[in-house]
């Protein structure tokens, strides 16, 4: 696994450093111009956190249930990676929004929902730090009902037509090319590399910090 | 038993709740305003920068972080090996 | 297990009225609350419209998670909790005991809010009794159900007063929205059934899956 690491690294910036010209080359969305282009790194920032949410949720539950600690390193990982990927997306949203729809931001399903998943996860964060010991059990049933939140958040724009452009625009778009698909899917993949590398440098840091632990702990025997 | 019951109805639930949970009808697509005037049409440039910018910084910073404590994490363990191999615990 | 489920909602009813410190504190509670947000929101001695349904949920909450710490710091004083998982009883069941005992607290307070509201803001919340009652028990159980399950396990942390407001208030977000908006089409004339019935339904399921998660996680987390 270490020995991938570079390799995975060299990869996730090759198709990183593809995504700017495939982007520049797009062709401009009829109503929003150029700053629908924000697109291309929006959606694939939530494709990301939906990768985190699945990780931390199967993490947490074989922690919970199993007391598996690779299981715990992986959804504290997770977590983190969720609040990094949601940040990014929360930012990058309401840029967006200013210009598309004149306000910074607006109450409305998929929005709020989102904040919410990136609060829980901070809350979770918090646990992990502040709750003291066993305080990674707590975590992990944050971790589970945090995810359980994700059914809401990808079909609250389904269900509730609201301002946010619904979830059906990207298979839209990957069947009926114009030319956005590729640089969407190659995003996509770019974002989904970044989180497995991220992810795995991450649970390296959990393993030598918990090896770092346990050596503490035969020590003072 | 009444846990199987319970995943049970909560899945048959969700899957039903969306048929009953429909709103009073809204706009289904994004409509453009158009005639906005002039002094309150925002430059996108900027903002698109910005966005991407915020992306980068988002991600070395992450990566930074996580490195400064992977460094510390190791130089512990190497100082903690060093002290068990002359204290010969 | 609904036995031992019911013998802790026994007990703790039976501390409580000796006493009746929690109910009596945090219904106090509950009304100052609304009373602030009246002062908050009122201009020109009129309150905003929407203003009612908002202040009911909030001052729910709000002293729901004063009761959840104010209940579990009173297990935690006199250690009673590790009794109670001594015991050979599911742990499930003791779960839903407090449970119980928590929602039996937010109904005394809600008893009380409703008609308080009613009167200091017009509003007419006894137009759809049955819709409204529903909204309140379906909303207080779905709160209570997460609330027990963090409160529980935060009563052996150091930080536990600030951290379960941190955990419990964005998973329930939806929740009060759920009734927030419900409760405001309830409200409005002539009463909106078809969106409160809507809302309904989402808080509905969200009270299926949080209790069904929390009867799932509660036995990991209760054993070291």
């Amino acid at each position: 696994m270490r020995k991938l690491f570079p390799v995975l690294a060299a990869v996730t910036a090759i198709v990183f450093a593809t995504t700017p010209f495939l982007i520049a080359n797009a062709p401009y969305e009829s109503t929003m111009l150029l700053i629908q282009k924000i697109f291309y790194y929006h959606v694939p920032s939530w494709v990301a956190m939906y990768c985190g949410l699945g990780v931390c949720a199967v993490g947490s539950v074989l922690y919970l249930f199993k007391d598996s600690r690779a299981g715990d390193r992986y959804a504290e990982a997770a977590a983190e990676l969720i609040v990094v990927f949601a940040g990014n997306g929360l930012i990058s949203g309401p840029l967006w929004a200013r210009k598309a729809w004149g306000v910074w931001w607006q109450w409305d399903a998929r929005l709020t929902i989102a904040l919410l998943v990136w609060l829980i996860f901070v809350a979770y964060l918090m646990v992990r730090k502040y709750g003291g010991p066993g305080s990674e059990k707590l975590a992990a049933a944050v971790g589970i009902f945090g995810a359980a939140v994700s059914p809401f958040l990808y079909f609250s724009v389904t269900i509730w037509r609201t301002i946010h452009p619904p979830t059906s625009v990207v298979p839209d778009i990957i069947e009926n090319p114009k030319g956005m698909a590729a640089p969407l899917l190659v995003s996509m993949l770019a974002f989904v590399l970044l989180f497995v590398l991220l992810l795995n440098l991450r649970v390296r840091l959990a393993e030598r910090q918990d090896a770092l632990d346990d050596l503490y702990l035969t020590l003072e025997d | 038993m009444i846990r199987r019951f319970a995943i049970a109805f909560t899945s048959l639930l969700l899957l039903a709740a969306p048929v009953f949970a429909q709103p009073p009808a809204g706009q289904s697509e994004f409509v453009p305003v158009n005639g906005i005037p002039e002094n309150e049409k925002l430059p996108a440039a900027p903002l698109l920068v910005v966005a991407y910018a915020v992306f980068l910084v988002l991600m070395v910073g992450y990566v930074w972080t996580v490195w400064r404590r992977l460094s510390k994490v190791e130089a512990e363990m190497h100082a903690l090996e060093q002290r068990t191999m002359k204290g010969g615990r | 297990m609904l036995r031992t489920a019911l013998l802790v909602l026994r007990k703790d009813l039976a501390i409580e009225i000796k006493t009746l410190e929690i109910v009596t504190t945090t219904l106090f509670f509950a009304v100052a609350c609304v009373l602030v947000f009246s002062f908050a929101f009122v201009r020109e001695g009129q309150a905003p419209p929407d203003a009612a349904p908002a202040i009911l949920w909030i001052a729910v909450a709000f002293s729901g998670t004063l009761a959840l710490g104010r209940t579990f710091e009173r297990e935690r004083y006199s250690e009673t909790l590790r009794a109670l998982l001594l015991a050979p009883s599911p742990r499930p069941a003791l779960y839903v005991g407090k449970l119980l005992g928590i929602i039996v607290l937010l109904a005394l307070d809600e008893i009380i809010l409703v008609p308080l509201i009613a009167f200091l803001f017009a509003a007419p919340m006894f137009a759809r009794p049955l819709l409204l009652t529903a909204f309140l028990v379906c909303g207080s159980v779905a709160f209570a159900a997460v609330g027990t399950l963090f409160a529980a396990m935060l009563m052996r942390s150091r930080t536990r007063d600030v951290l379960l407001p941190i955990l419990l208030y964005p998973i329930t977000v939806p929740v009060i929205i759920c009734g927030v908006r419900g409760t405001a089409a309830l409200l409005s004339s002539p009463a909106d059934d078809a969106t409160a019935t809507m809302w309904l339904v989402i808080l509905f399921t969200m009270d299926v899956v949080f209790v069904t998660l929390a009867l799932w996680t509660f036995e990991p987390l209760m054993s070291e």
